[in-house]
């Protein structure tokens, strides 16, 4: 994946839809239902037809888990990915490069992805004292 | 000579034929499915399972 700084899911999304022309509106949401950002308006509504589609879709393969949804209609397209416990879902004009918005999507979720993870705890310094090294010394 | 101009009028004609069908399937709807074992399969129109999506999709990005 494209390594680049972690963000706000709110800043990844403003990002996607300047990089990508072809993205009409965005959101990033949990399984829930619960919407981290979304932009171009209806965040809800889109995480609700994302969920209805991965619903829909998971009838298909009984077993196996839907981790992207692509569909084209005339009016435009509707794409949801699905990485682990984040989900992107977007809506495109018609006839949209579907690798290219697909590629777009995983990337916004990747680095809103790693803005959510708590930073890893530092390592603590483990002290050695003076007096244990001396110690050592002596012993020798 | 007449027989050689009337193959080339029809293999232009199948040519343009096909182009417009392969135009039209492009613009035609379907749906693409990514499953987590890497598998995809590709549902089109009129299909059962591909017009269940597709009614929802068509209802998110109706104006």
């Amino acid at each position: 994946m494209v390594a680049s700084a972690p963000v706000e899911p709110s800043d990844a999304l403003a990002d996607l839809v300047e990089i990508s022309s072809q993205i009409v509106t965005a959101a990033v949401f949990e399984p829930s239902g619960n919407v981290a950002a979304a932009i171009g308006g209806g965040g809800d509504s889109l995480a609700r037809t994302a969920r209805e589609l991965l619903e829909a879709a998971s009838t298909i393969r009984p077993g196996v888990p839907v981790t992207r949804i692509e569909a084209s209609t005339r009016g435009g397209g509707v794409f949801v990915v699905r990485e682990g416990e984040r989900l992107i879902a977007a809506t495109t004009t018609p006839e949209p490069t579907s690798g290219l918005v697909l590629y777009d999507l995983r990337t916004a979720l990747a680095k809103s992805a790693r803005a959510a993870e708590p930073e890893p705890e530092k390592p603590k310094r483990r002290r050695t004292s003076k007096a244990q090294g001396e110690g050592g010394d002596e012993a020798a | 000579m007449r027989r050689r101009r009337v193959l080339v009028l029809v293999l232009a004609a199948a040519s343009a034929l096909a182009i417009v069908r392969r135009r039209r399937r492009g613009k035609g709807e379907r749906v693409t499915l990514g499953f987590g074992d890497g598998s995809t399969i590709t549902l089109e129109a009129g299909t059962p399972d591909a017009e269940r999506l597709l009614a929802v999709a068509r209802r998110a990005v109706a104006p």
